[in-house]
C-alpha cells in the first residue's frame, strides 16, 4: 500500500491545526500554574483553607446536604411545569391578535410587567408569608406551597418573554403558509409555529431553569430545610464554611450535567435538520 | 355561460395610506392558467393573497363557484382548503421532513390517517421526482426541490384552484426549468391556475389569459397572443419593452 503524499495544502492545514494546539495547552498550563503557584503565597491562606476547604468537614455535611438537597429538587421538579404551562400561555395571549382579547393581552402584559418588577425574594415573602395567613386549613397554608407558587409565578413571566421572543421569531410567511394549507390558527400555532419557536429558545430557556435550580434556595427563607438552609446550620455549628463549598458542589453536580446535555440534543438536532455548516 | 371558478369583482385593498389593489375584476374558468404580470409592486403577491384570504379585502367581492366568500365572518379555512397556495420563498417548515410537510394538513385539516396521508405524499414525491427526498429536511435540498416539494404539498390536498406567487423567483436559472415543468404537468391535468410571474416565456407559452397589472389595477388583458403579439396599452409596451431589454423574454 502506497501513502498519498499530502498536498501542499494538507500539510499547512496540519501545521495549523498543530499550532492551535499547542497554544492552547501552553496558555491552559500558565492559568493553572498561576493559580497553584499564586492563590497559596497570599498572606491568610491558611485561615482561609481551614475554614473553606476542611476536608472533615466536607466528608461530614455532604449527605445531610445531599439529603436536605432533595427537597430543591422536588420543588425544582412540580415548579418546572407549571412555569412553563403558564409561560406558554402568557406568550400566547400576548401574541394573539383578536380585538376581542385586548383584556387578556393586557392583563398579560401588566402581569410579566409586575412579576418581573420586583425581585423574586420579595414575591416569596409576601406571597409564601401573606398567604397562609389567611388561616386555610392543611395544606393549604404551608409555606412550601406558596414559596413555589411565588417562584412559579415569577419565573413564568421571564420565561413567556423568552417564548414570546421565540414566536417573534418565526417568519410571518411560515404562518402564512400554514393558513394557506387550510390549519387554523391554534393549528398553525400548535405544529408550526409553536414548534420552530421553542426549538429557537431553548438555550435562553436553559438559561433560566439553571437561575431557577439555584432560586429555590430561597424558599428556605420562608421555613423549610433545604440545602442552603442546611449548610447555614451546619456551618453555625462548626464555626465553618466548608458546608457552603459542599453545597456548591452539589449544585454544580446538578446543573453542569444538565446544561452539558441540552447543548448535546441541541447540536444534534441542529446537524439532523440543517445543511451543510460555514466553517 | 358558465360560473367562473373565482370571480374577483372590483376588489380594493389598502395598507394604510398606500392603495394597493384598486378595484380590480377578473373572472378565472375553471380549468384555465392566468398569468399576472406586472411591474414589482404593481400588487401581484397582494391580488393572490386576497383570493386565498390571506388579507382582508377592503371593498370588493370573491366569489368561488359564484358564493361570495369574502363577507366578514366567513370562515377562511374553507376556502383555503379548496384554494391551494405556493409561495416565492417556499416556506416549507423547516422542522419537518418533507414527507411530514405535506402530510401535516392532510392528517389535521381533511382527516386523513397517517398511512393514507404518507401513501399520497409518495404518490405525489414520485410524481415530482423527489421519492429519494422524503426523509430530507428543507435546508438540506437545492430551492429546486424545495420548490418542487412546496407545489406537492399544496397539490396533495387536491385544491381546486392553485395560486402560484413568483415560484420561480428566487432559483438559480438552472432550477427554474424543473419548475416549471411541474407547472406544466399540473396544466395537462386541468389543474385551475392563477400564477404571479416574471417569466414571461412561460406567460407567453402556457397560459389561457394573461393580465397585466400595473399599480393595483389590470390595465390590459387578454389571450398570450394578444397582450404579448399586439398589446394595446402604452404602459404594458414599456413593460414588455423593459422585459425584452433584460433579456427575459
Amino acid at each position: 500500500m502506497t501513502v498519498e503524499p499530502l498536498s501542499r495544502r494538507q500539510l499547512f492545514e496540519r501545521a495549523q491545526r498543530r499550532k492551535s494546539t499547542l497554544i492552547a495547552a501552553a496558555s491552559t498550563s500558565l492559568i493553572v500554574l498561576l493559580v497553584v503557584v499564586l492563590i497559596p503565597k497570599m498572606p491568610r491562606w491558611d485561615r482561609v483553607r481551614q475554614s473553606f476547604f476542611n476536608a472533615e468537614r466536607f466528608k461530614d455535611s455532604f449527605p445531610r446536604l445531599l439529603h436536605a438537597f432533595v427537597l430543591d429538587i422536588k420543588i425544582f421538579a412540580w415548579s418546572v411545569p407549571f412555569i412553563v404551562v403558564l409561560a406558554l400561555l402568557v406568550a400566547i395571549t400576548r401574541n394573539s391578535r383578536s380585538p376581542a382579547l385586548f383584556p387578556l393581552r393586557a392583563l398579560a402584559i401588566a402581569y410579566t410587567d409586575i412579576m418581573r418588577g420586583v425581585p423574586v425574594l420579595l414575591w416569596i415573602y409576601l406571597i409564601g408569608f401573606g398567604v397562609p395567613g389567611l388561616g386555610m386549613d392543611r395544606p393549604w397554608n404551608s409555606p412550601l406551597l406558596w414559596g413555589s407558587v411565588a417562584l412559579v409565578l415569577t419565573y413564568a413571566a421571564y420565561v413567556a418573554e423568552v417564548f414570546r421572543a421565540g414566536i417573534d421569531g418565526v417568519h410571518e410567511s411560515q404562518r402564512a403558509a400554514a393558513r394557506s394549507l387550510g390549519l387554523s390558527n391554534m393549528q398553525s400555532l400548535r405544529f408550526v409555529v409553536l414548534p420552530q419557536a421553542i426549538r429557537k429558545v431553548i438555550p435562553p430557556l436553559m438559561n433560566d431553569l439553571v437561575s431557577l435550580q439555584k432560586d429555590v434556595a430561597l424558599v428556605s427563607l420562608i421555613g423549610p430545610v433545604e440545602i442552603l438552609r442546611q449548610a447555614g446550620i451546619d456551618k453555625s455549628k462548626f464555626a465553618n464554611f466548608t458546608p457552603y463549598l459542599a453545597a456548591a458542589a452539589i449544585f454544580l453536580l446538578l446543573t453542569i450535567p444538565l446544561t452539558r446535555t441540552t447543548d448535546w440534543l441541541i447540536e444534534r438536532e441542529r446537524r439532523r435538520t440543517s445543511g451543510t455548516r460555514v466553517r | 355561460m358558465t360560473t367562473p371558478k373565482i370571480s374577483l369583482r372590483n376588489i380594493s385593498k389598502r395598507f394604510g395610506a398606500v392603495t394597493v389593489l384598486d378595484g380590480v375584476s377578473l373572472d378565472i374558468s375553471s380549468g384555465s392558467v392566468v398569468s399576472i404580470v406586472g411591474p414589482s409592486g404593481s400588487g401581484k403577491s397582494t391580488l393572490l393573497r386576497c383570493i386565498n384570504l390571506l388579507e382582508h379585502i377592503d371593498d370588493g367581492e370573491l366569489l368561488l363557484d359564484g358564493n361570495d366568500v369574502s363577507i366578514p365572518g366567513f370562515d377562511p379555512n374553507i376556502v383555503r382548503r379548496r384554494i391551494g397556495m405556493v409561495f416565492q420563498s417556499y416556506n416549507l417548515f423547516p422542522h419537518m421532513s418533507v414527507l411530514d410537510n405535506i402530510t401535516l394538513a392532510l392528517r389535521r385539516v381533511l382527516g386523513l390517517s397517517r398511512v393514507a396521508a404518507q401513501d399520497r405524499a409518495r404518490e405525489l414525491l414520485a410524481r415530482f421526482s423527489l421519492s429519494d427526498k422524503e426523509l430530507s429536511f428543507p435546508d438540506q435540498m437545492s430551492g429546486g426541490q424545495q420548490q418542487r416539494a412546496a407545489i406537492a404539498r399544496a397539490v396533495a390536498m387536491e385544491p381546486e384552484v392553485l395560486l402560484l406567487d413568483e415560484i420561480t423567483s428566487a432559483l438559480d436559472p438552472e432550477l427554474v426549468g424543473e419548475v416549471l415543468d411541474v407547472v406544466r404537468e399540473l396544466r395537462t391535468v386541468g389543474m385551475t391556475i392563477v400564477l404571479a410571474t416574471h417569466e414571461m416565456a412561460f406567460a407567453r407559452d402556457s397560459s389561457d389569459l394573461v393580465c397585466v397589472l400595473d399599480q393595483g389595477r389590470i390595465i390590459e388583458s387578454g389571450t398570450p397572443a394578444q397582450i404579448f403579439g399586439a398589446p394595446q396599452q402604452e404602459r404594458t409596451q414599456q413593460f414588455l419593452q423593459r422585459v425584452i431589454n433584460s433579456g427575459r423574454l
